[in-house]
């Protein structure tokens, strides 16, 4: 397979060679994203603290996948067998969560029997 | 049998036969690492569901159990291991450019960080089970009281003793079951289901979640009011993905220290660095899954 | 890697090389240490038949415990045993790694032109993985053994069993899903990345495109089975309560779980069968495979729609009406690439010249079968019918009709096909269409007998239905079912040995197998039979795999090649 005109100048035969000056930069990136979301995490905004953690979360994670894993200079069918890999994930927990959440009335609320049990024997 | 492409390209020592070019056995490799880093995904994900069940149908366990997690101890170990992606990062690109004792001292530094993580791990794990906050129905099981759950006839367990229910009628030896001796056997029993504090809606979540008072830390989960129904479950799912992501980080060391013995070999140049390049992508996976477990578990 | 020299228009039948991957060295470790792909399906191919037999023995124990009312053979945990250890053999040892791991690894690099699989050393790990499962899941025998069904449902199999296998078999089953994830990604590194020049991706058979979406399957749904199991044994180990309701889990959510992949492993077993299957008709009726992209994306496209359809085995389990009515609805759009297939395939025999060999009466059994199976599916996927047949006999005779008329049926045809290639020798047809006679009436009487049991309401996986709790009228209506059931199961496993007798006998009396015996057009005929240590002495044709207006008929080799009066391949540039 010819592969020597694909190169770029300076480059290895194979593989891409990111260089220090990026991931320096990359992890000072992630490094204040991380006190950014303790930081975010301290005020009390209800539900919202969830999304805005996963947020950053997802951010930071974009930049791991990109810069340190090579998948910006990378084929993209990395990126899409990554990509497809967190689609079913993402599959998987809307439909269990959809269904979840349509029976979780019809459960019995309180500590399961083996719990109750338990605290029986605790005594409370 | 002689092919065109053995002749016109040299066949270095690390090129398998069945491959015609370096560049095509290394992007094999990477594709192979992507589809494995997919299951891993895909591994993590059955537990990122059971997180989200859980979560989207319990809060109020979340906003519980979270109290309890250290957050500055979280957010280190965050730090510590994006250092130590940093690091592993480094390394790649000092292998990809022939500097081998670059490459080993990124991989050290590495090393030190996946070593540093596990340490802060073993302290936050060996703190909730000082507190008796096992996953499961240990969780009610208070350190104090902890010998008026078991019969009369059983030890009563001790520092480094795992707890195994045997989930049936009738006693079997411990021999049967294939455990370790010193493992102790509770016979435990399905009762009918009983009356425990309320669940969802009748709880009046405190304002104090994101507490870093130590007196409340110190206060036993099951003592406090607030304390919804099957608080278990969320050291259920602590322990399962962090311990799950723990053992990641093991085979992580394991793939560090192997690296690490070829680099020292000079195993590894600018022509053939797959296996380091595989190791970073691996361990960076490791971190990525770290990162949203901290905010999960920490941060809520 | 082999480059495409169309100067040299001889396929390497004439001159027949005398090392073959078979006697290119000797001895018992080189075979057990061996990396050559060849060998290491013929291993897979070796053991996956012995796992078959032993899956095979414990559902005659079933059918004779089931043959008359009353207990016959088994007490009833026994029974429960011998079902259960039926359905994890032959699901997780047999049919899921079965055409892939044994067929799909001797011909994949063959067909695709390559010398081997991407990850050689990968590929003998994935079948020690396998061995290991194996021993595991089946020494479950003596750890007091499992009575949860195959399916491992909670909370039987977190409380209150007699059997204490269960926490081995998880074990195991994580073990075997290892393995199949490695053949996977195995198989997809190998079609992306061993594609010598020519073959580009519409060049390759279907069985190939099938494989390749086989190995997506395997790869994005094995693992969540992995975590299932781990969930499971750390909740039998430790008390830990995700599942289990005594401990304030969710069961449902077990299901979700276990079915996330199960239902994507129903067609990582049938899928390749369906590619072997397109094989053999082409070949079989010398015709050109007719809609060939039709064919190859609706592999794709079952493996899609595969993973948005697991809650259809779970309408009566707790699963909330909502998406009890959206999986039934996606459950449906399943059948349209399905049908596809069928169409074509019918298509493809339309106007062909039809050679009713051993390997095509396979295939049109498959197509019989695999019809009745897909169509009884939608019975099942219909939300009202579903009430009713529901965990009866019905969805026994169903899932056999598509794991073993549809996947496993394919795979014998599969090797009939291949034998001459993996053996280098020819079987007796007329004994090979024998037992192919056998193995469909018997399957029929077995299992259509268990379509109208369904119906009429015996419920699946009771050791008995006799005694107070049935009326005699029902004793006496099952009874006759279940007795014929019986007797076409002794009609199938005779026509299984028959088969093993004269594979077997093949290998020492057989005749020599030409290069070209079917008159095949992909790569794998292009080389001796049985191929050499490196797949080709000299270049294949890489083309059009159905053009067999290329190929003649040598009456002397008894088998197909090359056409004199061409130079090269017409579709070559």
């Amino acid at each position: 397979m010819a592969t020597e005109s694909s190169q770029h100048e300076g480059h290895p035969e194979v593989g891409h060679v990111v260089p220090v000056r990026i991931l320096l930069v990359t992890g000072m990136g992630l490094l204040a994203l991380t006190l950014l979301t303790v930081w975010a995490a301290s005020f009390d905004v209800g539900n919202l603290n969830i999304w805005i953690a996963l947020g950053i979360a997802v951010v930071k994670g974009t930049l791991v996948v990109m810069f340190f894993m090579h998948l910006r200079y990378d084929r993209p069918f990395h990126g899409i067998v990554f990509v497809t890999s967190l689609a079913f994930v993402a599959l998987f927990i809307s439909f269990a969560l959809t269904d979840t959440t349509e029976y979780a009335g019809n459960l019995d609320p309180g500590d399961a029997p083996k719990v109750v049990e338990k605290l029986n024997v605790l005594g409370e | 049998m002689t092919t065109t492409a053995s002749t016109t390209h040299d066949h270095p020592d690390f090129l398998a036969h069945h491959w015609d070019t370096p560049k095509q056995q290394f992007e094999a490799g990477k594709l192979g690492m992507w589809l494995f880093l997919a299951t891993e995904v895909l591994l993590f994900g059955g537990l990122f569901v059971g997180y989200a069940v859980w979560r989207g149908n319990h809060p109020e366990l979340f906003k519980f159990g979270s109290q309890y997690l250290d957050t500055t101890m979280g957010a280190i170990n965050t730090v510590v291991l994006i250092l130590s992606s940093l690091t592993m990062a480094w390394a790649v690109t000092c292998a990809q450019r022939g500097n081998r004792k670059g490459l080993i001292i990124g991989l050290l530094l590495t090393l030190a960080g996946a070593g540093g993580f596990l340490g802060i791990k073993y302290v936050e794990y060996s703190h909730k089970f000082n507190e008796g906050w096992f996953p499961g129905a240990y969780f009610y099981d208070k350190p104090s009281d902890r010998s008026r759950t078991w019969d009369d006839n059983l030890p009563v367990p001790g520092a480094g003793q795992l707890v195994v229910p045997v989930p049936d009628t009738e006693a079997r030896s411990i021999e049967e079951l294939g455990l370790p001796a010193d493992i102790l056997v509770e016979i435990s029993t399905v009762v009918p289901p009983g009356q425990g504090p309320s669940g969802l809606e009748e709880l009046a979540l405190t304002d104090t979640v994101h507490t870093d008072d130590h007196a409340e830390h110190e206060m036993h989960a099951l003592q406090r009011e607030d304390r919804p129904a099957n608080a278990h479950m969320f050291f259920n799912i602590y322990f399962m993905m962090t311990g799950l992501h723990g053992l990641h980080v093991l085979g992580g060391v394991g793939v560090m220290i192997w690296l690490l013995i070829g680099a020292v070999k000079g195993r590894f140049n600018e022509k053939y660095f797959t296996p380091v390049d595989l190791g970073g992508l691996y361990w960076h996976i490791v971190d990525l899954i770290w990162i949203f477990l901290f905010p999960l578990f920490y941060l809520i | 890697m082999t480059t495409i020299d169309t100067t040299k228009p001889t396929p390497g039948a004439e001159t027949p090389p005398v090392d073959n991957y078979l006697t290119h060295s000797s001895g018992i470790m080189s075979w057990l240490g061996t990396l050559d792909h060849k060998r290491i399906g013929v291993m897979y191919l070796v053991s996956i038949l012995t796992a078959f037999f032993l899956g095979g023995m414990f559902a005659m124990l079933v059918r004779l415990e089931l043959m008359f009312p009353g207990e016959q053979i088994l007490s009833q945990d026994q029974y429960n045993m011998a079902f259960t250890l039926h359905g994890v053999i032959m699901v997780f040892l047999v049919i899921i790694p079965s055409v892939p791991a044994s067929l799909g690894n001797f011909v994949l690099p063959i067909m695709l032109g390559a010398k081997d699989v991407a990850f050689p050393r990968l590929n003998l790990f994935s079948y020690y993985l396998w061995v290991t499962g194996a021993v595991l899941a089946v020494s479950t025998v003596f750890f007091g053994g499992v009575d949860t069904g195959w399916t491992l449902y909670v909370p039987y199999s977190t409380t209150g069993t007699e059997m204490n296998g269960i926490l081995l078999l998880t074990f195991a089953v994580f073990v075997l899903g290892f393995s199949s994830i490695f053949t996977g990604i195995n198989f997809i590194v190998t079609i992306h990345r061993l594609r010598p020049p020519g073959m580009t991706w519409f060049r390759m058979p279907l069985f190939l495109w099938a494989i390749y979406a086989t190995g997506i399957l395997q790869v994005m749904a094995t693992p969540v089975i992995g975590i299932t199991v781990a969930l499971l044994a750390v909740e039998r180990l430790f008390g830990i309560g995700i599942f289990d309701p005594a401990l304030g889990g969710d069961p449902v959510l077990f299901q979700h779980f276990f079915w996330f992949y199960s239902h994507p492993a129903v067609y990582i077993m049938i899928l390749p069968g369906m590619g072997i299957i397109s094989e053999l008709i082409s070949v079989h009726s010398h015709k050109h495979i007719f809609g060939y992209k039709f064919i190859a994306f609706s592999s794709v496209a079952i493996a899609i729609f595969s993973f948005i359809v697991w809650g259809h085995h779970m309408f009566l389990s707790g699963q909330s009406p909502l998406m009890n009515v959206v999986f039934s609805a996606i459950t449906f759009s399943v059948a349209i690439p399905s049908a596809v297939k069928v169409f074509n395939w019918l298509a493809t025999l339309y106007k062909g010249s039809i050679s009713f060999n051993t390997p095509m009466l396979y295939a049109l059994s498959f197509l019989v079968l695999f019809t009745i199976s897909g169509l009884t599916g939608l019975h099942l996927g219909t939300l009202a019918t579903d009430i009713h047949l529901h965990d009866t006999y019905f969805v026994v005779a169903h899932f056999h009709y598509t794991m073993m008329g549809g996947a496993l049926i394919a795979m014998i045809g599969g090797i009939h096909h291949w034998w001459p290639k993996i053996t280098g020798r020819m079987y007796s047809e007329f004994l090979g269409r024998t037992a192919c006679g056998l193995i469909f009436v018997g399957f029929n009487l077995t299992f259509f007998t268990q379509f109208m049991l369904g119906s009429k309401g015996m419920p699946r996986r009771y050791h008995d239905y006799d005694g107070p709790n049935w009326t005699p009228e029902a004793t006496e209506l099952f009874g006759t079912y279940h007795f014929w059931s019986s007797i076409g199961s002794f009609v199938m496993a005779a026509g299984f040995f028959l088969i093993a007798f004269y594979l077997l006998h093949s290998l020492f009396r057989g005749k020599k197998a030409p290069a070209n015996p079917w008159g095949g057009r992909s790569l794998e005929w292009q080389c001796a039979s049985p191929p050499p240590h490196d797949n080709f002495s000299e270049p294949p044709h890489v083309g059009d795999p159905y053009d067999f207006t290329v190929l003649e008929w040598d009456e002397q080799e008894q088998g197909y090649h090359w056409r004199h009066d061409l130079k090269h391949e017409p579709g070559e540039a």
